[in-house]
């Protein structure tokens, strides 16, 4: 399993290199170290909420509320720094974590504890939460020169050539990579997806793990808020609307299952920069970005696909689970059809 | 020696459905519905002076009857145990495909076989993907829903189409008092076209779904569709057929929605499948599929007709209202499971 994960990253990160040398063709600066710094930075917020999409996927959830949470968190921090400068900007983090982190424990508390399917639950929050976002700030803007210059350029403020928005990314997926091999929440996340019932048996409570996964998507969702409107200098309503799905598609690209278990941190990161590196050539090879959307779209169905006959070869699947997608073609001899 | 032949055997009926007690019957999920749309429209009217205007009232039916003609579809759909959450891209596709056909010079006949033309294309797409490569329904129309989204604002970009010929606008604006068979009696003239085109998808839906051997196969593979193929149904093929119909409901949907509007950006109908899901679910369809009837699903319409266009008249705002959409999407599925468990907890 783990040689098919390989091969896949693997693969995966040789289209993009591919990509890359295919668009510097076109454009010689493409390729640059900079350039490629800049896409990294460009990508980090989708990174990182790709890595909190993954741990949900991998409980055989899916989070479609994390744009949202990202708009409503944003939007109360960067009304917090407004109305109180004085607020040091850690704080105003570990406020963005927290709000975001309780946003997702509540989509986790529906899924364990009532037991709403997932997508139901997060399709409800999503129209919740951005709507929260409009209520509280009254449909107003904060603008950047509300913000506190330090609340604005920390992210900016480069480090050995990259943005801290990229170190944080980079931080980010360290910890979760960590996280998912070396702890017990790590493991967990994989034994409930791939199997829930042995996971029970085994000692792993399920839901509890389930709600602890949306928990972080919900963190990681808040500190994206932060980073999200530091970056654009702007927050209001509709910031990052739709992202979800980018997310989504990212851990789909990165060969992350929606069936459950199975997954990694290589490939949601690779996930989204795949998508980054499309974002950033559309313009460079001048194709309008309006192309975006749908070269996204059918780049998901493709993963999608590939990744569907990637599980069927390896015939790990539990029958019952490929039966319920597929049932057999049932071959009725024809009578008389021998004559 | 008595051999018990087939006429001296005791004979034992099974019947075809269970008689339902009348009990039963006042607390169904539909009756509950039935008096919430009832008390929604009391409190609405005794809110708004305007709100018992007929014409005002006719207005309002434009709050759920386009999505609801999805939302029948999607029924379907969701019974089976599929769902489709790219309909609102597909009113984006058919609705550019219509304008740019408009631009091109067809005439309204030409642009409604567009519009239905388009959504029977998207569908297919769709039922091809889930039906036939058998891939998760989910993961699959979240793609197809940027893609042909995608395709549209690629087609539009920041642009808008317009320029529809005059006759297009029947479609969602028109009354039927326009024909001279309709009669004329008092009431009648605030009847508008979509009006009378819900109530005859509401009409069709729930016959076939109730009604008819496709209908049972419906149900038959939502609740356990391996047993279903062992049993001789087409499984893949009843799903196609379910995509293509959610496809077409949806041309029909842009169909309405175009005219009505008179333009098409690439953001028309952003949220409708949202919309049209939670309509179901309100309906009483369980999003596992399995359960779910199409008269649940019409008074879902209209309680949520009758909340938004109070909610309007209230001056509450568009994205306000979209809160309510949601918590009613989570509460109404979560209520039954809470109220189950503390029935079976009292029981105990």
């Amino acid at each position: 399993m783990s040689r098919i994960l390989k091969y896949r990253e693997l693969l995966l990160f040789g289209i993009i290199c591919v990509l890359i040398a295919a668009f510097s063709y076109r454009a010689p600066g493409f390729s640059s170290p900079r350039s490629l710094a800049n896409i990294f930075n460009d990508t980090s917020i989708l990174m990182i909420l790709a890595l909190g999409q993954m741990a949900v996927i991998l409980t055989r959830s899916i989070d479609l509320s994390v744009a949202a949470n990202l708009s409503f968190t944003g939007m109360a921090v960067a009304m917090l720094n407004a109305a109180y400068p004085g607020i040091p900007l850690p704080l105003l983090i570990c406020a963005a974590l927290a709000i975001g982190a309780a946003l997702g424990a509540i989509n986790g508390l529906m899924v364990w504890k009532i037991g709403i399917p997932a997508i139901v639950a997060t399709l409800g929050t999503l129209t919740i939460y951005r709507g929260m976002a409009f209520v509280l700030s009254g449909g107003a803007w904060v603008n950047q020169t509300q913000m506190t210059p330090a609340f604005l350029n920390t992210p900016r403020m480069p480090v050995l050539g990259l943005p801290l928005l990229g170190w944080t990314a980079i931080l980010v997926i360290a910890v979760i990579a960590i996280v998912l091999r070396r702890t017990v929440f790590g493991r967990s996340l994989y034994a409930a997806g791939g199997n829930p019932t042995a996971a029970l048996y085994a000692g792993v409570d399920v839901g509890r793990t389930t709600f602890f996964a949306f928990m972080l998507s919900g963190a990681l969702a808040g500190l994206c808020g932060y980073l999200w409107v530091s970056r654009y200098a702007v927050a209001y309503v509709d910031i990052a609307a739709g992202f979800e799905l980018d997310t989504v598609a990212a851990c789909v690209i990165g060969g992350i299952s929606t069936l459950g278990g199975i997954g990694s941190v290589g490939g949601a990161v690779l996930g989204a920069l795949f998508l980054g590196v499309i974002k950033n050539a559309l313009p460079v090879i001048n194709i309008s970005p309006f192309w975006q959307m749908a070269i996204s779209g059918l780049v998901i169905i493709i993963a999608v696909l590939f990744n569907a006959r990637q599980e069927r070869r390896k015939g790990r699947l539990i029958l019952r689970e490929t039966a319920k997608r597929r049932p057999p073609r049932i071959e009725v001899p024809v009578e008389g059809a021998a004559a | 020696m008595t051999i018990l032949t087939a006429e001296k055997r005791p004979v034992r009926v099974i019947p075809d459905k269970l008689s339902t007690p009348i009990s039963r019957i006042l607390g169904s999920w539909e009756m509950l519905l039935a008096a919430v749309a009832i008390s929604i429209f009391i409190a609405n009217s005794l809110a708004s002076p305007h709100f018992l205007d007929p014409w005002n009232l006719s207005d309002a039916t434009y709050n759920f009857t386009e999505k609801a003609m999805i939302a029948f579809a999607m029924t379907l759909l969701i019974i089976s145990g599929e769902i489709d959450l790219s309909v609102a891209a597909i009113i984006a596709l058919a609705s550019t495909a219509m304008g740019a056909a408009a631009q091109a010079g067809f005439q309204t006949p030409a642009l409604v076989g567009i519009g239905l033309g388009v959504g029977l294309l998207c569908g297919a797409f769709n039922g091809l993907l889930v039906a036939r490569i058998g891939l998760p329904s989910i993961v699959v129309t979240i793609g197809t829903m940027s893609l042909f989204r995608g395709i549209a604002q690629i087609v539009l970009g920041d642009q808008a189409y317009g320029g529809y010929p005059a006759s297009f606008a029947w479609f969602g604006q028109g009354y039927m008092s326009d024909f001279p068979w309709w009669p004329a009696l008092p009431g009648f003239e605030v009847v508008t076209f979509e009006m009378v085109a819900f109530a005859a998808f509401a009409l069709v839906f729930g016959i076939l779904l109730h009604r008819t051997t496709f209908g049972r196969w419906i149900y038959a593979i939502g609740n356990n569709a391996f047993a279903a193929q062992f049993s001789g149904i087409p499984v893949q093929r009843t799903k196609f057929v379910l995509f293509l119909l959610t496809g077409v409901m949806s041309g029909f949907a842009a169909v309405c929605l175009t005219s009505r509007l008179g333009s098409t950006r690439h953001t028309i109908a952003a949220g409708w499948e949202l919309e049209a899901i939670t309509m179901a679910v309100l309906g009483g369809v369980s999003i596992l599929g399995g359960s779910g009837t199409i008269p649940g699903v019409v008074l879902a319409a209209i309680v949520m007709g009758l909340v938004t266009f109070g909610l309007g008249l209230l001056n509450v705002p568009g994205i306000v209202m979209s809160i309510f959409i949601g918590l009613l999407l989570i509460l109404v599925i979560a209520l039954p499971i809470l109220f189950r468990r503390i029935r079976s907890k009292a029981a105990a």
